[in-house]
């Protein structure tokens, strides 16, 4: 019997494979496709304090090997959350972890407090990759002070695991996860995704409605990989790896590279159940090398001097 | 809700009904789950580079003393292009039966109203609606009749009122411009390119008639979790997936 349990913080997973955020909703929808208790968590879609509509359509476009999104956070808000959508899946047998976005600091602490009174919500992880009104609209986390103010503000208002889930698009990833480190973070989950765009030519028009949107998908493995690998050498909180994981091989390339968990994003609308055949995948490679615990494989990477 | 299942069916057959439409009849060694008039499914494309995408196609027809799913594509792009080659005998793998289907009145006429390749999933409503007992009466507009697919299976089921832009075929101009669209109907039933929809939504605000129409945006997930595929509704943005892709024309904004 091999072990798979991980811990992230006070989160006990019983095995590393989590569905990211805005991919998988809120469970419900997946529920005719995966049984919940063979994967170690779901992350339930971008909550923000007040209701927001989200970005006009056209929202998506398809490119080699993955998407870009420009969905703008769609979510009816916290409390909408709590009192309609908490009810019916707090006793699905999964980790049930709530993505917190905001635009200031005392709206993502006032979200994460109302959440800290959930008993069957274990931990959070906090979206950096959204804009601060009160800068400009400048990305909150592309930037030091401005990601550790907010993941401050978060941490004296939630006692419980906090998980802060960092933007590729910035010089060095390792400064922005060691100034979350020291304000309090449990974890740091990676990437988010790539800033990138697509161009109709013959309609000489952009694909999305907001010109500019985020890709996912496998093309942005290698980019994740990399960032995975520095940023695990460069803080001491567990690392949770994503970006483009689409089978189990994947997923433990991450765990070799750094991460203590992963997620699973962009391929869930592929293959709905792959969450649950690469955390069955992961076990297989680990009998298959011999090994007890899937601990044994994080940051496993032999790399030649 | 219907349940929803993740099937590997396989290819009967593959024909090619015009220029760029082709129909695809697909069987499973068990027996295919319920599926309703308006659902929709999803098709991943194997071995196409350009394609990460599953696509989503309307029901055509579902045969359950055949055990057949048929499924009308019209060839657009690197997707639908591949899934044109495969052939008899090859597996596809498919999400189904996805999104809600058509309200189906019990009894009385109904006018169902196709433009192109939206005339796909008219055949299966049709079906139903005449095995209720329903008068079921179909109005398909085409470009030119080059467009045209060999309709006999609709006209098993009702009269078919034909138009083409080019006056090639039946009335010439726009589904609007035929006569039969001013009698009395209990439903109107539409699927097709968005500017017909909102011509006929039109006439059936202008004469007091019930009226679905069956939307079509870019969509990922199928299921309502990617929030990709919106549409803009008097309740705010709506998934065409999971809270359509049929919709009564009262819950949607059709201004512009």
């Amino acid at each position: 019997m091999i072990d798979t349990k991980i811990k992230i913080g006070e989160l006990e997973l019983r095995n590393p494979v989590m569905t990211a955020s805005g991919t998988f909703g809120y469970g419900t929808e997946y529920k005719d496709f995966v049984d919940f208790r063979r994967i170690g968590g779901i992350i339930v879609k971008g909550t923000t304090l007040r209701k927001r509509e989200g970005n006009p359509y056209p929202r998506l476009a398809e490119v080699s090997s993955g998407i870009l999104n420009t969905i703008g956070l769609q979510n009816k808000g916290v409390d909408y959350f709590i009192e309609h959508i908490y009810p019916e899946i707090k006793d699905y047998d999964t980790n049930i972890i709530v993505n917190v976005s905001g635009t200031c600091p005392e709206d993502y602490a006032e979200c994460a407090e109302k959440l800290a009174s959930l008993e069957k919500i274990p931990a959070i992880e906090v979206n950096i990759s959204c804009p601060n009104v009160k800068q400009g609209g400048m990305t909150i986390g592309v930037n030091c002070a401005a990601a550790g103010s907010v993941i401050k503000a978060v941490r004296k208002a939630y006692p419980k695991t906090m998980i802060v889930k960092l933007t590729p698009n910035v010089t060095d990833i390792t400064e922005i996860a060691r100034a979350v480190e020291a304000e309090g973070a449990d974890s740091v989950s990676l990437i988010n995704c790539l800033n990138g765009m697509a161009i109709d030519a013959e309609r000489r028009k952009p694909v999305l409605s907001m010109v500019t949107g985020g890709l996912s998908g496998p093309c942005i493995k290698p980019v994740a990989l990399r960032m995975v690998y520095q940023v695990s050498k460069a803080v001491k909180i567990p690392v949770i790896g994503l970006g483009g994981i689409s089978n189990a091989t994947d997923a433990v390339e991450f765990m070799l590279a750094g991460a203590s968990a992963i997620e699973i994003g962009t391929a869930n609308f592929i293959d709905p159940s792959v969450s649950m055949k690469v955390a069955a995948g992961i076990e297989e490679y680990l009998e298959r090398h011999g090994y007890k615990s899937v601990r044994e494989i994080i940051g496993a990477l032999e790399v030649s001097e | 809700m219907l349940k929803k299942f993740e099937l590997s069916l396989t290819i009967v057959e593959n024909k090619p009904l015009n220029n760029s439409f082709f129909k695809l009849i697909l069987t499973h060694s068990e027996p295919l789950p319920k599926m309703v008039p308006g659902q929709f499914v999803e098709v991943k494309v194997d071995n196409t580079p350009s394609v990460y995408l599953r696509r989503p196609i309307s029901i055509n027809d579902v045969d359950y003393n055949a055990n057949t799913l048929s499924l009308v594509i019209k060839n657009v792009g690197d997707g639908t292009n591949a899934l044109s080659k495969r052939s008899k005998g090859e597996k596809i793998n498919i999400l189904l039966p996805l999104g809600n289907g058509y309200t189906l009145i019990e009894k009385g006429k109904a006018l169902l109203v196709g433009g192109g390749v939206g005339i796909a999933p008219l055949l299966y409503l049709g079906k139903n609606l005449r095995s209720k007992g329903v008068d079921v009466a179909f109005l398909l507009g085409f470009k030119v009749k080059s467009d045209m697919i060999d309709l006999s299976d609709y006209e098993a089921v009702g009269n078919v009122f034909i138009t083409t832009e080019d006056g090639s075929v039946g009335v010439k101009g726009f589904v609007t411009n035929h006569s039969c669209i001013k009698e009395h109907y209990d439903m109107m039933y539409v699927c097709g390119p968005t500017p017909m929809m909102k011509n006929v939504a039109k006439e059936a605000i202008a004469t007091g008639t019930e009226c679905e129409l069956s939307l079509e945006n870019m969509m990922a997930c199928g299921l309502g979790a990617c929030l990709g595929c919106v549409t803009q509704t008097k309740e705010g943005h709506k998934c065409v997936c999971s809270d359509g892709p049929v919709f009564n024309i009262n819950e949607l904004i059709l201004s512009e």
